[in-house]
């Protein structure tokens, strides 16, 4: 195993966060805009490179993760790869938050916060 | 047309001061880990309280508080002639669905989290003129549900900013009687809409403090009292930042409040303990407050002379999208033994 | 203190009254729990490389693992605690993305599971998923009509 690297991971995903709480503490933003914001700036492939799952992890990897399946597919594909190939590449992320989502709803109820 | 009831701009004495015979509260858990705890009929384990949804917990609440205030009056339900309520849910399903058994007119009220005295004005005035000789005045909130409806689902991982507020869970009910022995409702002044141009939805103890602010200098200058003439002055909903802001913005006119003034919303939970953040807030705020702590001080004549200032919002969550400011309202009644 | 003349005195006045949120705090919460799930998540990636999976199919692999963890503490009512505590730390790493879409579908149940989960799932999550996609393939069509090599870096 590659310890130097979860430890670039765990940095490099630490300081993204990071970057989210500034942004949330200061700005007043709401979380679901964070999440558009920080999704949309996802153009790091070298970040990737050194930092493994420190960098697709966050929500950054999952505009980049877009960014990359698209190009890849319309490198082979042409036009229509422009469509089908961002939520190709992200179709792992998306189907299971969806189908443990389903799944959650039907075992679990929601309680209130104790604090 | 002589308006031989009405003083100064907006203030009116009764001619008759209505008594108010018996009042009920019921609030959730958290509110039962809060100082305030042993004033209240009935502190719930859960939420739910056996229901499905947030909603019907509710409306069962405000149900079973409306009905725990009739039979401690010893008043039959067919002799009350109205029934005054509302709450935070939309077109007010809570009161309305809690109250579709009770088999007395209904008149359903609308006032954000001032509701609660909006409708013991309105039920002074229905005894004063004549219209009534018992009314029954409700209010209710919900943490679970004004979060669904005004917030994030309650599982959504977020953080609070530390000037939100913690709706309270809980009702509070009350019935009004032309005769009795008091605590008497005797002057009221509604109040007016009052936009200090806050936007920040997480801050509404500023939003409303302004309110606040208009509706008790305005009742001060126009019955001519000055703050010590009450033993306590209450606001509804205020939170630790509205109570302070509210402080400095009556001494800023020349009317001293820090001494005998405190907000339910304050009273409500233990800030360092239940991590409430600026306090608590919503309809049942002020009801479960009044018909517990406040009504009982008075019965004990602990206070004599108290003044009740409920504080609103009139937002909701599509208004606050589109980016516009906040208006705030406050209505006040005095209440003496 | 004087008598506030205008709206923006009033504002001016409130912002010095509201407390901050403790900014340190929260970024060193949001630092070492965000962190962790990365390293978790790296954890995972290796694991995979050395069974000789290929690094696209690991990463995903990844992100699946990591989504079920979210919807199963979520399930558990706990994620929301830890969302509390870690702010960012939990938000930002895909983790929150699922805890955005299994936290509506739990709240909705009481409408039904047509109109309530299937309808309400994507109240949080939804506009990450339409400017992400549609960004995509904006970038897409640009790399049509230009063929740029410099976009091969993204």
């Amino acid at each position: 195993m590659d310890w130097y690297m979860v430890l670039k991971a765990f940095i490099t995903g630490g300081v993204i966060c990071i970057i989210g709480q500034i942004l949330i503490d200061k700005t007043k933003l709401t979380p679901a805009r964070i999440l558009v914001i920080l999704g949309g700036l996802g153009w790091y492939k070298y970040l990737i490179d050194f930092a493994g799952c420190g960098a697709t992890v966050p929500l950054t990897g999952f505009g980049s993760l877009l960014a990359k399946g698209t190009i890849s597919e319309v490198k082979s594909t042409g036009l229509i790869g422009a469509f089908t190939g961002g939520i190709k590449a992200a179709a792992g992320g998306i189907a299971a938050a969806i189908f443990f989502g389903y799944i959650a709803s039907l075992v679990s109820k929601p309680k209130i916060k104790k604090q | 047309m002589i308006f031989i009831k009405k003083v100064g701009n907006q203030s009116y004495i009764l001619s008759k001061p209505v008594n108010i015979a018996a009042t009920a509260s019921i609030v959730g858990p958290k509110e039962k880990e809060g100082p305030l705890h042993q004033f209240f009929d009935q502190c719930l384990e859960d939420e739910f309280w056996g229901e499905k949804s947030w909603e019907a917990a509710e409306s069962k609440i405000v149900k079973e508080t409306v009905n725990m205030a009739i039979s401690k009056s010893g008043i039959s339900s067919s002799e009350i002639d109205f029934c005054l309520a509302g709450d935070l849910l939309n077109q007010c399903i809570a009161s309305s669905f809690g109250l579709r058994e009770t088999n007395i007119p209904f008149i359903g009220l609308f006032g954000a989290c001032s509701t609660f005295v909006e409708s013991m004005i309105v039920g002074s005035c229905f005894i004063d003129g004549d219209f009534a000789n018992n009314v029954v005045c409700s209010a209710s909130s919900h943490f679970c549900s004004a979060e669904k409806q005004f917030r994030f689902p309650l599982e959504l991982g977020n953080q609070r900013p530390p000037s939100s507020q913690w709706t309270v869970t809980g009702a509070g009910s009350t019935i009004l009687t032309k005769l009795g022995t008091g605590p008497f409702i005797t002057t009221f002044t509604p109040g007016k809409i009052v936009d200090m141009g806050i936007k920040d939805a997480n801050n509404m103890g500023a939003a409303m403090a302004g309110a606040a602010e208009d509706t008790l200098i305005s009742h001060f200058k126009d019955t001519g009292r000055s703050p010590n003439y009450y033993d306590a002055i209450f606001t509804g909903d205020l939170g630790h930042i509205g109570k302070d802001i509210l402080i400095d913005l009556a001494s800023s006119k020349g009317y001293n409040i820090k001494s005998n003034y405190n907000d339910c919303g304050v009273l409500m939970f233990d800030k360092t303990k239940q991590d409430t953040h600026s306090g608590g807030s919503g309809c049942g705020c002020i009801a479960s407050v009044f018909s517990g702590y406040v009504y009982k001080m008075l019965q004990e004549k602990k206070y004599k002379k108290v003044l009740m200032i409920a504080t609103g919002a009139l937002m909701n969550s599509t208004s606050s999208q589109q980016g516009e400011s906040i208006p705030g309202i406050a209505h006040a009644i005095s209440v003496e033994v | 203190m004087k008598p506030i003349q205008s709206k923006e005195e009033y504002q001016t006045y409130v912002d010095q009254k509201t407390p901050n949120s403790p900014i340190l705090k929260n970024c060193f919460n949001a630092f070492w729990v965000g962190g962790l799930i990365c390293a978790i998540g790296q954890i995972i990636f290796e694991i995979c490389k050395t069974r000789g999976i290929d690094e696209t199919n690991s990463y995903t692999i990844v992100s699946m693992i990591l989504v079920f963890c979210s919807a199963f503490l979520t399930g558990l009512n706990i994620f929301n605690k830890i969302g509390k505590f870690a702010g960012a730390g939990s938000l930002i790493p895909i983790t929150g993305f699922a805890n955005s879409i299994v936290s509506p579908a739990m709240e909705y149940k009481s409408e039904g599971y047509v109109m309530g989960v299937g309808a309400k799932m994507f109240t949080v999550a939804g506009p990450v998923l339409v400017y992400g996609i549609s960004s995509s393939i904006i970038i897409g069509i640009i790399y049509i009509i230009f063929n740029t090599q410099s976009l091969i870096l993204v």
